[in-house]
């Protein structure tokens, strides 16, 4: 490569991924040794549940918000959505206590943590959105309740939950927009930087003990 | 924390034992899997769908709360006219110690309770001649005439418990066109066009049913409701869904703040009153440690001093004599 091909920005993206994302790490045909238990499979469960989300979502979408209500397929339809959000969330939350307890920012991992803990927020807003848009007696509910939480900081000026435009708009675009970028991102931090090693695995010291017993 | 040589050994790419994986076989098991389950789940317990309630639903099943609800928004007596920010600024709303939150942006989304709730609506209407001629005697009146009539009949009425017959017949003068409206707007109501106009609000297009559920939250139709369907914030209502569904589980530590004293108790200052904004600072915060929990100290020791992690990497510490 030439120098001044090194100073196009685009050559220095594709340098930088091939790094630290070479094709080997984005798709792996092996692992550590110690990858191995139930644990790890709660992070690709909750990336199916959110498939099937996507999934399902859409196609209520192209229907319309008031569609289950008066279509069985419809109402059939509104279940795997609501179905795949109850299990997206239980695997995410399994997800995250197993990643808790394995301390997973060791190693300089904290952008990875950090990705997920503000993609669990963001679902947590993403859910909360769905909710709101039901259209049934549910909604009504939560939009008069919850206006006084968003009212109380301010935040209701911008973000109006009885305004169900608004709520529509933001839980079938912009929000799972954000939850899908910060959810590639974060799986992309997890395949360059590899999963973590267990807790005292480089502890010299007590490999040392452990061998003398 | 690791020391700095330790946390550069566990940045580095693995150079011990690997086995086989198969990433796509692994993601396409864990999709039919999740797939399957949620077929299941629809399948056997389906979704939540309780029907909504409507203004006319309210007044042909409660017109007495209706009709009272009503007197409430003309005098300016109800929740919602008393509200403060973003809807008017009869209040300052709640705070978090010296901060108004509430106030920050202003009066965002105006609602007048008398106009939008009553005037507007009556207005759009075709009136019997009774009604007519109230509104009229209501529009060319100034506004202590109109204030004056309708304290004067939402204090009668809530002294005679929301019955309109025991009010005393000669007191009706008081009231001016307060009753004739207010009736007007029951009939409204009972026949299905009051929903329409409130959304409406003159215009064919329309997104926002801010003022319809301000006015409904007002009444205890709506409340009594939730009520019934376990709905209320003092019994985790945030986190419940209507009938036998699990609903938003993962708000339990938000409910959790409203059952606990001092924010569980609504007349308590300066937690009790001001609990809807204290609580969203406090889980603000919470969400924030969630995310810089790699930062904080104490807490990203625990995975190390609490050995849940041996559990996890059983086979490994076994096997390495750890």
């Amino acid at each position: 490569m030439s120098n001044s091909e090194k100073e196009l920005w685009t050559a220095k993206l594709r340098g930088a991924w091939q790094r630290n994302l070479p094709i080997e790490k984005l798709l792996p045909d092996t692992q550590p040794a110690y990858v191995a238990s139930w644990i790890y499979t709660f992070g690709v469960l909750t990336l199916s549940s959110l498939g099937v989300i996507i999934a399902s979502g859409v196609v209520l979408a192209f229907e319309g918000p008031s569609w289950y209500h008066v279509s069985n397929v419809g109402h059939f339809v509104n279940s795997l959505h609501f179905w795949s959000v109850q299990f997206f969330f239980i695997f995410m939350v399994i997800h995250l206590w197993g990643k808790f307890w394995m301390a997973a920012w060791r190693g300089r991992r904290m952008a990875t943590w950090m990705t997920g803990g503000i993609a669990f927020v963001a679902s947590i807003a993403t859910a909360f959105t769905g909710y709101l848009v039901q259209t049934n007696f549910d909604s009504q509910w939560i939009s008069f309740e919850a206006k006084d939480g968003f009212n109380s900081v301010g935040v209701g000026a911008w973000f109006t939950v009885t305004n169900l435009g608004q709520m529509l708009l933001l839980h079938v675009a912009f929000l799972p927009l954000i939850l899908g970028v910060l959810t590639i991102l974060h799986v992309l931090l997890v395949r360059a930087k590899g999963v973590v090693p267990p807790i005292d695995a480089f502890d010299t010291e007590k490999k040392a003990k452990g061998a003398r017993k | 924390m690791s020391s700095p040589r330790i946390q550069d050994l566990e940045s580095q790419p693995w150079a011990g034992r690997t086995r086989r994986y198969d990433i796509i076989k692994e993601g396409t098991i864990a999709l039919l899997v999740v797939t399957l389950l949620t077929i299941a789940a629809s399948m056997f317990f389906g979704s939540p769908d309780e029907k909504q309630l409507t203004f006319k639903s309210w007044a042909v099943t409660a017109p007495a709360d209706f009709y009272q609800t009503a007197a409430h928004e003309i005098a300016g007596s109800s929740e919602s006219a008393g509200y403060g920010a973003p809807y008017n600024s009869a209040s300052d709303g709640v705070n978090v110690g010296p901060l108004h939150l509430a106030k920050i942006f202003g009066v965002s989304h105006p609602v007048n309770s008398v106009n939008d709730f009553v005037v507007t609506p009556l207005s759009t209407q075709v009136n019997t001649p009774e009604v007519s001629a109230a509104l009229k005697t209501w529009n060319v009146s100034d506004l202590k005439m109109q204030q004056g009539w309708a304290s004067k009949y939402d204090d009668a009425l809530t002294k005679a418990n929301g019955d309109q017959a025991k009010i005393p017949a000669g007191a009706l003068a008081d009231f001016g066109p307060v009753p004739a409206m207010i009736g007007g707007l029951l009939t409204m109501a009972q026949s299905g066009s009051l929903d329409a106009v409130l959304l409406s609000q003159g215009n064919y297009f329309q997104f926002d049913n801010t003022k319809q559920t301000l006015f409904m939250g007002d009444g205890n139709y709506f409340n009594d409701q939730s009520t019934a369907s376990h709905l209320q914030g003092d019994t985790w209502g945030m986190m419940n869904e209507t009938g036998r569904y699990p609903g938003q589980a993962w708000l339990w530590l938000y409910s959790f703040w409203y059952q606990i004293p001092p924010f569980n108790n609504g007349d308590q200052h300066p937690f009790g009153a001001n609990a809807d904004a204290y609580i969203m600072v406090i889980m603000g915060l919470l969400s924030a440690g969630l995310v810089f929990m790699p930062f904080i100290p104490g807490i990203r020791s625990l995975p190390r001093r609490i050995p849940i992690h041996r559990l996890i990497w059983k086979q490994y510490y076994k096997q390495e004599n750890l």
